[in-house]
């Protein structure tokens, strides 16, 4: 049986896909994960599913073409522009304001 | 439960140094030709946790004894060495490898248990440190049991090398802990197992002479105190 495993490297990420590898049931897959997986401490926690588990999904119809439901139906690039200098111009406001040291608390 | 035969510190060290240490070696004679993959990888890890364990355990007698830890595992004499002939044993075939591996993990358990409750604070503390390591040993060995036991060549491989080596594994443990044991390992198996007389742990198999000239074949060609 093949098993996935997915890995998380610190607490509160994501669970990432990290690999697969035949076990014949749970008991190898468990002590298998440990060893391929996190015996260099290099994840926190591991999630280890039967592949037959996974439900897959990979067609995704479009007979009618519409494009206007995807994203790439428009350019945002001026909109992106426009949004990054007005970021960058707070933040500059907001680094100018830091400079200023704030009033002694106690 | 502390039954331990009275010997010194440095002894009782270097017996459980030299059964990790040789076990270790034996274990990794499977890298690269394992049953499979996976287990190729595991196996081979276990053999060096073993190894890992042979090390601070001969660090911890070493210095009871004035020396270093690679003195005592590379530059003793073969008929110093102290470890079990179930260790010993070259048995290049898995189901002999896996009854070896269970009945060692069985055995070890019981010994650890009982060095934990150790007078000696350091002693008992590097007992802790390993039987956490082992019980991911023991289950690895377990789940094999399990399947070979679960299908009828598995089980009939398992109890051929089972009988073979019981008298080797009853070495492992003296007294009360070799009663402790012996009684671990029929509770979980479907069929039993003889009364047979224990094999010391003072016989040398020939197979130990072939590996320590193996095994100490770097360090006898590189001059003393060579750093790496």
């Amino acid at each position: 049986m093949i098993y996935e495993v997915f890995r998380q490297e610190r607490k509160g990420q994501p669970f990432v896909h990290g690999g697969s590898f035949h076990a014949p049931d749970q008991a190898f897959a468990d002590a298998y994960a440990r060893e391929f997986y996190a015996r260099r401490q290099e994840s926190v926690a591991l999630w280890v599913v039967a592949r037959e588990q996974i439900l897959e999904i990979d067609e995704f119809p479009d007979e009618f073409d519409l494009k206007y439901r995807r994203v790439d139906g428009y350019s945002i690039k001026a909109r992106l522009k426009e949004a990054r200098e007005r970021v960058g111009s707070t933040e500059r406001a907001r680094a100018e304001a830091a400079a200023v040291p704030p009033p002694e608390r106690e | 439960m502390n039954s331990v035969p009275q010997r010194s510190k440095a002894e009782l060290l270097l017996e459980l140094a030299d059964d990790e240490l040789i076990l270790g070696w034996r274990d990794s004679e499977w890298t690269g030709i394992a049953p499979f993959l996976e287990e190729d990888v595991a196996f081979s890890s276990i053999a060096q946790n073993e190894i890992g364990h042979a090390r601070a355990l001969y660090e911890l007698a070493a210095r009871d004894l004035g020396t270093d830890a690679d003195a005592l595992a590379f530059d003793r004499r073969p008929d110093e060495y102290r470890c079990a002939p179930l260790v010993q044993l070259r048995r290049l075939e898995w189901a002999r490898t896996i009854a070896r591996h269970w009945l060692y993990e069985t055995a070890d358990a019981v010994r650890i248990e009982a060095l934990r409750s150790s007078e000696d604070a350091e002693v008992a503390g590097l007992a802790g440190k390993i039987g956490r390591e082992e019980t991911y040993h023991r289950l690895h060995a377990e789940m094999w049991i399990e399947r070979l036991l679960a299908a009828p060549e598995g089980r009939a491989r398992l109890e051929e090398a089972l009988l073979e080596l019981w008298p080797y594994a009853l070495g492992v443990l003296e007294g009360g802990l070799r009663e402790a044991f012996a009684g671990l390992v029929r509770e979980r198996l479907p069929f039993s197992l003889p009364e047979v007389v224990a094999i010391p742990r003072d016989r040398h198999e020939t197979e130990l002479g072939e590996l320590l000239e193996e095994m100490t074949i770097v360090r006898r060609s590189a001059p003393a105190g060579a750093q790496w």
